[in-house]
This record gives C-alpha cells, sequence and structure tokens, in this order.
C-alpha cells in the first residue's frame, strides 16, 4: 500500500487541473483511501498518470532488423550496465529490448503500443516484449496489405473478410487493426506505389487503397474494437500529399479512425524544392472532424532510423539520401524498408517538417484528439519527447528555435505566429489521458478510484524538458520502479490483447488458402497465448 | 616515461584501451599496475601481463601521483603486442612507443599526441583518428584510418605513416588527413573515400578508390584501374608540392620533378569528384 501526500495534481480525465490531494494505491490500483504501507511526500511536486505511447516500434523483426543495419549507433549509444536491478543494454535510435523498458519507465511512461506487427513475425514481437520490461504493452496487426483480406474485399465479400480480419487478431494476439499505405506495400511487390486513392491496387482489377482503407475501418467498427483502424495513410513523407491525406479523412467519415504520425501527410508543394507546410489545412478539416484521433509524429533534428512498411517509400527515401537500405518481403501480408537518416535543421525538407509536427500539435484545438509521439525512432527517439513537451510549453522559446531555420523555410511554415503555450493539464492529456481513451483502455491515463496505478511524480521545473525528462517517482501498478530519478525493482508489464468474436468456421476457408499460398503450415501460423507474457484478454 | 613490458603472451586478445597516456596521467605506480584490462570476458590487471617499469619512483604517499603529469604521458611497451588490442584508444595527448608489435585498433579515435610502433601493426590503424600521428614502420593490416562498419566517415584528419606493405581498404571512408604507405596496398584502397589523401609509393593491388566520392589517390607505381575512372591529362600538381614538402619533414618522399602525374577522376559509377594521381618518370 503506498499514499502519495502532498502533490499537485493532474489528471484530466477526472477533470482534476493541478489539485493538491493524496493519491492511495492498493495491489496495483488506485484506491480511495489506504490505512497502511509507505507514504511518499510529493508536496511542491507535480502527479501525473503514466505515460502512455499510442504509437512507437520497440519490437519485432523489422526494428531488430534495424539493430543489425546500424551498429555505427550502437557504439556511440547510452549504455545500461548491468546491476543488480537491471539488465545490460544500449539506449540511442534502437534501444535494445530491456533498455527500452528502462528508458520508457525512467521517463515516466508506462504502457506501450508496438505500432506495425506482421502476423508472420508476431511471434517474435511478442518474446520481445516479454523482454521488455515495466511497461504494460499492445500491438497493432499489419493489415492493409493483407492478400487474403484484399481478395476478399475485391471480391466483395465483406463479411468473410470481417471473420478473417477477426481470426487473424486473435491468432497474432494483438490488440488493434493497423493500415499501412494500404495497396502500396502489395503493390511495391511489382516495383510500383499506391498513389492514388480511387485507383485499382497494382496486380488487382478493382480493389482501390480508399475501399481498403474504408472496409478495414468498417471491420473494425464492427468488430467493436476498443481502439479504431489505426492508419498510416498513402504517400507518406510526399510533397503534395495533403490532398491524399484530406481525401483519406472523407473515406473515413462515418467511421472512427485514429491517423497514424499526422506530421508525415500534411505537406504541399509540387517537389523537394517547393515543399511546405499544410498543417492549418489538416488541421482546419481535422477540428471538425470528431470520428478522429492523430498522433503528431513529430521530429526532431538529429539522426533518427526510419523504419516502415511503406516499401516504396524506403525505396525513395533510400534513393535520396544514398544511405544504406534494407528491404523485407513478408510473403502475403507485408514489408517493410529500412533507412538510417538524419533530419538536420540547416535542410529545407527537414526543417519543413520539424515544424509541421509542432504546428498540428498547436493548432489542432483538442488535446483529446492529438498526442505526443515521433513514430519512434522515424521522426526522433522516443526518448527526446521532453525536448518537443519545451518546445510545446514555451512559444518564445519555439520563436528563437525558428529563427534559426534556414531563410526559405520561413515562408513555407505558421509555427513562428503561433503563441499557443500548452499547459501542465494538456501535456497530460497528449502524452497520457487523451492516448489513453483512444486506446479503449479504461484503466490507463487517469488516477481515479480503481484505474491501474501507474503514477508519475515530477518536480516542477519552468524547463519542461528538465522536468519531463528526470521523473522523481515513477509508480507501475503500484510497485515503486523509479525512486528519486533511479531505475529500481524492474518488474515485468503485461500485454493487452483482444479477443473479437468469430464464426469458427472462417478457418475452413482459410486453411487450404494459406496451405497453397504461405511457406509455413497453418498449425504453426497462431501465436500460442502463452507466448504472450502476463497477458490480459479482453473479449469484444 | 613509463615502460610496460609484455610478460605473458595473452592466450585470447587483450582489451587494453588503458594502455593510454590521458588514462595513466597523474595516476601512482600501483594504480597504474591495477588498471583493468579484458583478456576475453575476465576483467584482469594490467600487470597480470605487463611488468610495469620503474620509471617510477617507489611509492610516496599512498593515492599521490609520483610523476609529473608530463612523464606520465610518455609510454613505451616492449614485446610482441600483436594481440593486445586499442593501445592509445582516442588519446588526446602524448607519446607511446611500441618495440615490438601492436595489435588491432591501435589509437582509434586518437584525437592528438604521437605513436610509433618499431614493427608490425593489425588491423583498423588510426580507424575514425581525428589528430595526431600514428607512424609504423613494419606492416600494417587492413583498415588503416578507415570508418568501422556502418559509421559514414573515416579518419578525418592526423597523419598515418607506414613504412612496410597494408592490407584492403585502407583509407576506407576517409574524410581528411594524409596516410601514406611506402610498401603496396591490397584491394579497395580508398575504398568510398571522401576526401583527404592516400600516398602509395608502393602501389597496390585491384580496385583502388572503388566508390571514391573525394579525395585524392597519389600512386608512385602504375597500377589497375577500374574501368569506372576516365583519363583527364598529365599535368604536375602545384598542390603536390606543398604536400611533397610536408610530408618531407615526416621522412616521406614524393617526387615532383623529373616526371609527370597522369591524373584520373572518378568513380563515375557514383558519380564521383575524386582523383587518382600516377606517377610517371620522364622516360
Ligand atoms: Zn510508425
Amino acid at each position: 500500500m503506498l499514499r502519495i501526500i502532498g502533490g499537485k495534481v493532474y489528471d484530466p480525465a477526472n477533470n482534476i487541473n493541478g489539485v493538491i490531494k493524496d493519491i492511495c494505491i492498493a495491489n496495483g490500483k488506485i484506491v480511495a483511501d489506504v490505512d497502511a504501507g509507505r507514504t511518499i511526500d510529493a508536496t511542491g511536486r507535480i502527479v501525473f498518470p503514466g505515460g502512455v505511447d499510442i504509437h512507437t516500434h520497440v519490437a519485432g523483426a523489422a526494428l531488430n532488423f534495424a539493430r543489425a543495419m546500424t551498429p555505427e549507433n550502437q557504439r556511440t549509444a547510452a549504455k545500461f550496465m548491468h546491476t543488480a536491478d537491471t539488465r545490460a543494454g544500449i539506449g540511442g535510435p534502437t534501444p535494445t529490448t530491456f533498455a527500452t523498458g528502462y528508458l520508457y519507465a525512467g521517463m515516466g511512461y508506462t504502457t506501450v503500443v508496438e505500432a506495425a506487427v506482421p502476423i508472420l513475425s508476431a511471434k517474435h514481437t511478442h518474446e520481445e516484449l516479454r523482454d521488455t520490461p515495466i511497461v504494460d504493452k499492445a500491438c497493432m496487426l499489419l493489415m492493409a496489405n493483407n492478400e487474403i483480406v484484399m481478395d476478399l474485399l475485391e471480391a466483395g465479400d465483406f463479411e468473410r473478410a470481417k471473420q478473417v480480419v477477426a481470426w487473424l487478431i486473435w491468432a497474432a494476439k494483438v490488440y488493434g487493426v493497423k493500415a499501412v499505405n494500404p495497396g502500396g506495400v502489395t503493390a511495391w511487390k511489382w516495383g510500383k506505389d499506391a498513389k492514388q486513392l480511387h485507383e485499382p491496387v497494382y496486380g488487382y482489377n478493382k480493389i482501390t487503397p480508399a475501399q481498403i482503407i474504408g472496409g478495414l475501418a468498417n471491420i473494425v467498427d464492427q468488430l467493436g474494437l476498443p481502439h479504431p483502424v489505426h492508419l498510416h495513410c498513402n504517400n507518406l513523407g510526399a510533397p503534395g500529399n495533403v490532398a491524399t491525406t484530406l481525401e483519406t479523412m472523407k473515406v473515413l467519415e462515418g467511421n472512427r479512425a485514429h491517423m497514424a504520425h499526422l506530421q508525415f501527410h500534411a505537406y504541399g508543394g509540387d517537389d523537394w524544392h517547393t515543399m511546405r507546410s499544410e498543417a492549418t489545412q489538416i488541421a482546419d478539416y481535422f477540428n471538425k472532424h470528431k470520428n478522429l484521433t492523430a498522433d503528431a509524429g513529430a521530429v526532431l533534428f538529429g539522426n533518427a532510423v526510419t523504419i516502415t512498411a511503406d516499401g516504396p517509400w524506403q525505396h525513395l527515401l533510400y534513393q535520396l539520401t544514398g544511405r544504406k537500405w534494407g528491404n523485407l518481403d513478408v510473403e502475403n501480408e507485408t514489408g517493410c524498408g529500412i533507412v538510417p537518416y538524419t533530419y538536420k535543421g540547416s535542410n529545407l525538407v527537414n526543417a519543413v517538417q520539424w515544424a509541421v509536427g509542432l504546428e498540428l500539435l498547436l493548432l489542432i484545438d483538442d488535446p483529446w484528439r492529438i498526442f505526443l509521439t515521433t513514430d519512434h525512432p522515424n521522426g526522433a527517439c522516443f526518448w527526446r519527447y521532453p525536448e518537443i513537451i519545451h518546445l510545446l510549453m514555451n512559444a518564445e522559446v519555439r520563436k528563437e528555435r525558428v529563427k534559426k531555420l534556414p531563410a526559405k523555410a520561413l515562408s513555407r511554415i505558421v509555427l513562428g505566429d503561433l503563441d499557443r503555450q500548452y499547459s501542465l493539464y494538456e501535456i497530460a492529456i497528449i502524452t497520457s489521458a487523451g492516448p489513453a481513451r483512444a486506446l479503449g483502455m479504461p484503466n490507463k491515463g487517469h488516477l481515479g478510484v480503481g484505474a491501474d496505478a501507474d503514477v508519475v511524480i515530477f518536480n516542477e521545473n519552468p524547463d519542461g524538458e528538465m522536468m519531463f525528462r528526470y521523473p522523481r517517482y515513477v509508480i507501475k501498478a503500484g510497485e515503486i520502479v523509479v525512486e528519486e530519478g533511479d531505475i529500481k525493482n524492474p518488474h515485468d508489464g503485461r500485454e493487452f490483447i483482444v479477443k473479437p468474436t468469430y464464426d469458427e468456421k472462417i478457418e475452413d476457408y482459410l486453411k487450404p488458402v494459406f496451405q497453397s499460398q504461405y511457406t509455413m503450415s497453418f498449425e504453426n501460423y497462431p501465436v500460442e497465448l502463452e507466448r504472450a507474457h502476463h497477458a490480459e484478454v479482453r473479449p469484444v | 616515461m613509463i615502460t610496460l613490458t609484455l610478460k605473458q603472451q595473452p592466450t585470447v586478445p587483450l582489451e587494453a584501451e588503458n594502455i593510454c597516456p590521458d588514462v595513466v596521467a597523474g595516476l601512482t605506480h600501483d594504480a597504474v599496475r591495477a588498471l583493468p584490462v579484458y583478456h576475453g570476458k575476465r576483467q584482469c590487471r594490467l600487470d597480470e601481463f605487463f611488468d610495469v617499469g620503474q620509471a617510477f619512483q617507489p611509492d610516496g604517499q599512498a593515492g599521490k601521483p609520483n610523476l609529473r603529469t608530463d612523464e606520465a604521458t610518455e609510454l613505451e611497451i616492449h614485446g610482441d603486442c600483436s594481440r593486445v588490442k586499442w593501445i592509445g584508444r582516442g588519446m588526446t595527448r602524448g607519446r607511446i612507443k611500441v618495440v615490438g608489435n601492436a595489435g588491432m585498433h591501435l589509437g582509434s579515435g586518437m584525437t592528438g599526441g604521437v605513436i610509433e610502433v618499431t614493427g608490425n601493426a593489425s588491423d583498423w590503424v588510426g580507424a575514425e583518428m581525428k589528430d595526431g600521428l600514428i607512424r609504423i614502420h613494419g606492416n600494417a593490416g587492413g583498415q588503416v584510418g578507415a570508418a568501422y562498419r556502418g559509421s559514414l566517415a573515416g579518419m578525418a584528419g592526423g597523419t598515418i605513416l607506414i613504412g612496410g606493405n597494408a592490407g584492403l581498404e585502407v583509407g576506407m571512408r576517409m574524410k581528411r588527413g594524409i596516410i601514406a604507405v611506402g610498401g603496396v596496398v591490397r584491394d579497395f584502397a580508398g575504398l568510398q573515400m571522401k576526401g583527404g589523401t592516400l600516398v602509395l609509393l608502393g602501389g597496390a593491388e585491384i580496385r583502388t578508390g572503388a566508390w571514391m566520392f573525394r579525395g585524392t589517390i597519389v600512386s608512385l607505381k602504375p597500377i589497375k584501374l577500374l574501368p569506372t575512372f576516365s583519363y583527364s591529362c598529365e599535368y604536375e600538381p602545384s598542390f603536390l608540392r606543398i604536400y611533397a614538402k610536408h610530408l618531407r619533414t615526416l621522412g616521406v618522399t614524393i617526387p615532383i620533378d623529373g616526371g609527370m602525374y597522369q591524373r584520373f577522376t572518378g568513380d563515375t559509377s557514383l558519380p564521383g569528384k575524386g582523383e587518382i594521381l600516377v606517377w610517371q618518370a620522364q622516360s
């Protein structure tokens, strides 16, 4: 049992805005009162619900491929030495599994969502998540280029497609459905991309990216999954992609959807020389359409490693940079590309990208619908979130940074004109309460009675970066895992998995298709529940 | 000066980045003897493998350095240290003399000071070094002044002089600085070179300058060129006079008079803007 006294509590889900009150914890949950146990004096300190990262890449085959491809980063990465409490590891742009847990927890984050899991490598992902300590985890399943699903949607067999998706979700032991460059990854297997929403996907006769997006959004809503379709739009990163993004949002009217790393999808211009921010246009539309949530996918200057299922985009990025390129094919399901990348403040395109991420966070007026992410490790490493928080909370600092951008960039962004400053209450929303709500996790992101006891205590500091980089205490499931800044006594987190209802007979359809198309036997395909460590299954 | 004499040949390579002027400066005799080195996964004391010589005064007060700092930045190492890795890693000042052979990663990432080896050195001599001087009297292994695997750039400054032959990928991805090799270098000298100067006094095997982006390779012997290098002219490069004058102070002679240099540009498969200058004595 634990009582935190005297802290100034920010708990937006319960409308508590900087109120001094006690937080009581028993059996891993927030409770109304405790009569024994330790007391933490948080007087003069700030109390937040544990952070929730709605979109990150921390485990699985693609990330491991990226780790292997970038030995130059590992050599200079922060080192985690073996101690009585912690395992050895390294940080850097693609931290090792144990270090990932320590880094997230050390920053006050207690729940993370691995946002791109192919069914075929889901076993690997779960194994790595098992070795990612402290934080609770959930996975999004790559679905928008799954050829079995696409064949069914093309044939107009929506019902069967829905059964297949439900079966696959349970087979992979995941939490939600991810759509990456719908149709584009399949087309990439022919050396093509899917740039037009309403043209048939290469290799298919009828089905278009728009139909895949609409179909999956419908399936997810009809299955009643807690989190809507998690969408990485077509034409990521391309100048002028704002048109595609707006069109995609129109396709999604009538459904719920989460727009992943929106920053990468909010550009105007015709080419790299004329690229500009269209954050205003995106924010205007987004503000009026309450069916949507988004995460920022913000960019910070420095080294990153881009990892995405968006194979054609990665090939283009490789051609643009001349750096290393990795490409993976995942049979009938998806693919993946990896390119190390350095965002430079002196580069016009990078300057616009940096601005767009912040602009979206500032122009989207409802913090409950836009969340802090960097699409780690694509836009920046997750452990740099405090730098973004500092910029959001301080317009003066932001404007000083804008002045350092290339002169040409200034006419293409609006960041310098934005005066909005995030309050601590709003930071608590975009880092915790908001993403928890969008994920449909009722026990996360708040400090009301019954919530998971994931609590962070910060020293109040006008420098937001310092404040959020070094929480004094982090409590996860009622256990103190960071005390006065040091990781101690880390335990394993849980994995959240949904079990949609489906007709078991769908296996009669799937098995022959599968046996003729896959390299793996049907029986070996699904992930055993035991492989997901501390699984918490939620039937829907 | 501190003298280290190898007394026991390590059975597997010894990781000894603590054999470095920056580390030993200001340490007592006892502290130097106790410096950690890794023999495989085992952490050992330096004096399990080396006699730490008596340039030291007998220990005065415990915990007090008993050498003047400038003396402590000179190290002399005796013995066949071909299995001792990382000597002088990241050194910023001082001098190391190896009387014998040196192991891999000698002077890796160094930013200043001088290293001299009377015998041979292994791979990765001066890899990613930034400044300073390394002189090997014998042969060197591969990847001299190179970028480590995955890194975008190799040596960014300083000078490496090899008296004998050198191995594969000499100067791979180097960005600045000078490497001069007295003997023959093996394949892929100047691979993906980004700048700097590579002087090949004894010629090279094949694929010299492959994927070269910028920089200069000077060969005093005719060499086999890749088809992606194109001949541009025969001339007397005026900058080489200045380089020759500088290299002469280091004991390296490159001819200026009595012939011409043929200039080849490439690697055009990139397309690169590097150059290979091949000496043609007047017949
Ligand atoms: Zn992502």
